[in-house]
């Protein structure tokens, strides 16, 4: 018993929280930045945030990754990270080369008061930036929101540094996509080609972050938004924002830098979630849906009638990042299963909102934490006190799971212990056909484990 | 809408200047905001007849992030808007960043889009530029201008000297200028003339010479500014003058600051030394 701490009875917590539902600011900044292609990360900051940062993205995604530091020592504390900053964009366009510099703000840096907008414009300034190059830059100071803020906020930056405005619009699309797997991105894109649209995606961690093993290292894979592509998107005739929390900020600096105008979708996670992603596709990119979709959405359906039995009011705990929560969330409705407890550590009102909309006939008595104070001891809190039959969330679920007896199945950021979620979506209805496996091979398990020898089954 | 940020060393009248200006301002019919860059948050008090705010940090701390424009802001003298920063207690924490937060969340909230119709944003800056929060008022996209009050005595025109070089860092890359000094009087000899030199040498203007009385002191110790107080005074005219020179002023500079052994210099050649 791992967690034999948790008390089962709640008391109420002002200043404590345990086992938090979210990391830093920067590992988003980090990601979202290694969507571009040739992009490095810099940290600005002290070494060990970003030695931090880099362990948690390359241990969930087991890839390599590579970002800079400004290296802060007390001097630079005090007397600002101006210097260092500037040297480090020289170094690391002399000698690693990139296109692209996306600089990410640390607590230190931010509470100094470093204005990096300043620092860049003066390296330009100085000549530090080479012609064709950029540097781009985002404010994510830790102790505000979560590391989907930190996501969110450098994609505005990606915004704000590339997107061209034009009087010559381009018969294409913005596709914004809210921190998935590099398996969604790629699953999202080989949905916009089935449906024939022209789009630019960004941020795109395929082929980056799940690059093949070629036996010699790549500094920076293939993979990546192109910085043409990026430029263009002010040219766009129309954004989809796919997940709030992640994408929204970066769809309305578009909107206002360029009038590019955007719709705010989920995360094409589920049946209905993914058609309203593919009928936004047909309604901005003035295309039809294709059979072959429809043919993938349909052996969705037929799964789902065929196995009704197995997943009908199934209790869920589920914890992770809004984004993935709320359309997941919708999905498990729609599969009559009973999404109980929903906790998730990213702030912001709407989240209760969307979840009481999304539950209030379905599982009236769900229970819903979101924001700092939303743990993950909360969560085995509300298990001890009423168990459920599926734990849904990343490797940290594990000891409850355990401790509990409670299948498991990972999903969302980070997982630390399990391969997969770099390589097969769960967006898309293909996606959902994973989930759909996924879950279903861990209720017949547990079936097939409990199950008495008369009651055994052959045939499930 | 133009920005102003106000600037000086601690103690020099920075809140009571900024506060009697803007009521000049606003008797002129701008719509003007202040914001109050002080953990004192005492910056809007004449304006609002007291220290009745509950300031943006406050509010934080105590609403968490869901925090409502309507929630922070204040309707003062002259409908003027009013919002105070706050901070920690002295010795506590770190006002700067609460300088940055602030700032940020209002721009958040959309205290400065245009349909909230204003002429003018004051803040209203704590003593020094001493760290990188205090400098946020002035980063590229904020204010655009900026007054430093400055009176006749050493430490005061030593401190306006700092801020320029504060001002010359930001103005290279954002588009931030000076606009003038405000000599707030101490009677100091020769008084006008230094500080007119002074501007000279920073390259700017004295923008108006605000004269010492004790109107002032009385009208504070009834949380008002001497135009709300008595609007017939002499010095309430003065800063009537003051609100017009800002109001009319099209003079903004790059600064260049002066080396410590000049800046001696000119104290001595003006000054009570001579």
């Amino acid at each position: 018993m791992l967690l034999r701490h948790t008390l089962k009875e709640e008391v109420k917590r002002e200043a404590l929280t345990i086992n938090p539902a979210k990391t830093c600011q920067p590992v988003g900044a980090m990601y979202a930045a290694l969507g571009i292609h040739s992009c490095l990360p810099h940290s600005h900051g002290s070494q060990g945030c970003c030695a931090y940062h880099r362990s948690a993205l390359t241990r969930h995604y087991k890839e390599p990754v590579m970002a800079a530091t400004s290296s802060f020592t007390e001097g630079s504390s005090v007397f600002g990270g101006q210097s260092n900053l500037i040297q480090a964009i020289n170094n690391i366009f002399t000698v690693y080369e990139p296109e692209v510099i996306a600089v990410h703000t640390t607590c230190l840096s931010e509470t100094i008061g470093d204005d990096v907008d300043q620092i860049v414009a003066k390296a330009k300034d100085d000549g530090k930036i080479p012609e064709g190059k950029f540097v781009i830059h985002a404010s994510t100071p830790s102790y505000q929101g979560s590391h989907v803020t930190g996501y969110a906020n450098m994609l505005k930056g990606i915004v704000k540094g590339f997107a061209q405005p034009s009087d010559v619009p381009r018969d294409q699309l913005n596709v914004i996509t809210g921190w998935v797997e590099p398996s969604d991105m790629r699953e999202i894109k080989r949905l916009c080609h089935m449906m024939g649209v022209k789009f630019v995606m960004f941020p795109d961690t395929s082929d980056v972050l799940d690059a093949p093993q070629t036996g010699k290292h790549q500094m920076y894979p293939d993979g990546g938004t192109t910085i043409p592509e990026l430029q263009s998107t002010g040219a766009s005739s129309h954004s989809l924002a796919l997940g709030e929390w992640s994408s929204l900020e970066a769809a309305k600096e578009l909107d206002r830098k360029c009038k590019v105008a955007y719709d705010v979708l989920e995360i094409p996670i589920g049946i209905k979630a993914t058609d309203r992603f593919v009928s936004s596709l047909s309604k901005h990119g003035n295309v039809d849906v294709p059979k072959m979709i429809t043919t993938e959405r349909g052996r969705v359906v037929d799964i789902i009638t065929d196995m009704q039995q197995y997943l009908w009011g199934k209790k869920v705990a589920l914890w992770g990042d809004p984004d993935i929560l709320v359309p997941l969330v919708e999905f498990l409705v729609d599969l009559e299963m009973k999404p109980t407890y929903i906790v998730s550590g990213t702030p912001g009102k709407k989240f209760k909102q969307k979840m009481e909309a999304i539950l209030k006939d379905a599982v009236p008595d769900a229970k819903v934490a979101n924001g700092p104070q939303a743990d993950m001891y909360l969560m085995h809190q509300w298990i001890k006190n009423e168990p459920v039959d599926l734990l849904i969330g990343n490797t940290y679920g594990k000891y409850i799971a355990r401790d509990e007896d409670i299948p498991f199945m990972r999903l969302g950021f980070p997982i630390l212990d399990r391969i997969g979620h770099s390589y097969f979506p769960t967006v898309g209805y293909s996606g959902a056909m994973r989930l759909l496996e996924k879950m279903l091979g861990l209720f017949m398990d547990r079936q097939d484990r409990d199950a008495p020898e008369e009651s055994f089954e052959l045939v499930m | 809408m133009r920005k102003i940020a106000i600037y000086g060393k601690g103690g020099i009248g920075k809140s009571t200047t900024t506060q009697n200006t803007v009521a000049g301002l606003a008797e002129m019919g701008k719509k003007v905001m202040v914001v109050g860059c002080d953990p004192k948050a005492d910056s809007t008090r004449l304006l609002l007849g007291g220290l009745a705010q509950k300031t943006v940090l406050d509010t934080l701390r105590e609403e968490g992030d869901d925090v409502e424009l309507e929630d922070v802001l204040r309707t003062g003298y002259g409908n003027t808007s009013c919002v105070e920063s706050g901070g920690p207690e002295p010795g506590v924490g770190c006002a700067g960043r609460g300088i940055i937060t602030s700032i940020n969340l209002l721009e958040q909230l959309g205290a400065y889009e245009e349909d909230k119709g204003l002429d003018y944003a004051f803040y209203d800056v704590l003593g020094d530029v001493v760290c990188g929060g205090f400098a946020m008022p002035i980063r590229d996209g904020k204010a655009e201008e900026i007054y430093i009050v400055v009176s006749g005595e050493m430490m005061a025109m030593y401190a306006a000297n700092n801020i320029c070089k504060g001002i010359v860092k930001y103005s290279d890359s954002g588009g931030v200028r000076l606009g003038g000094l405000i000599c707030n009087s101490r009677k100091v000899d020769n008084e006008k003339e230094m500080i007119e030199e002074l501007a000279k040498r920073l390259g700017t203007q004295m923008i108006h010479f605000v004269p010492r009385d004790n109107m002032v002191q009385k009208a504070e110790i009834h949380r008002k500014t001497v135009i709300d107080f008595d609007s017939t005074h002499v010095q309430a005219d003065e800063y009537r003058k003051l609100a017009k020179n800002i109001d009319n002023n099209d003079m903004f500079i790059v600064p260049k600051p002066m080396a410590i052994e000049d800046l001696e210099k000119l104290l001595i050649d003006f000054g009570i030394a001579n």
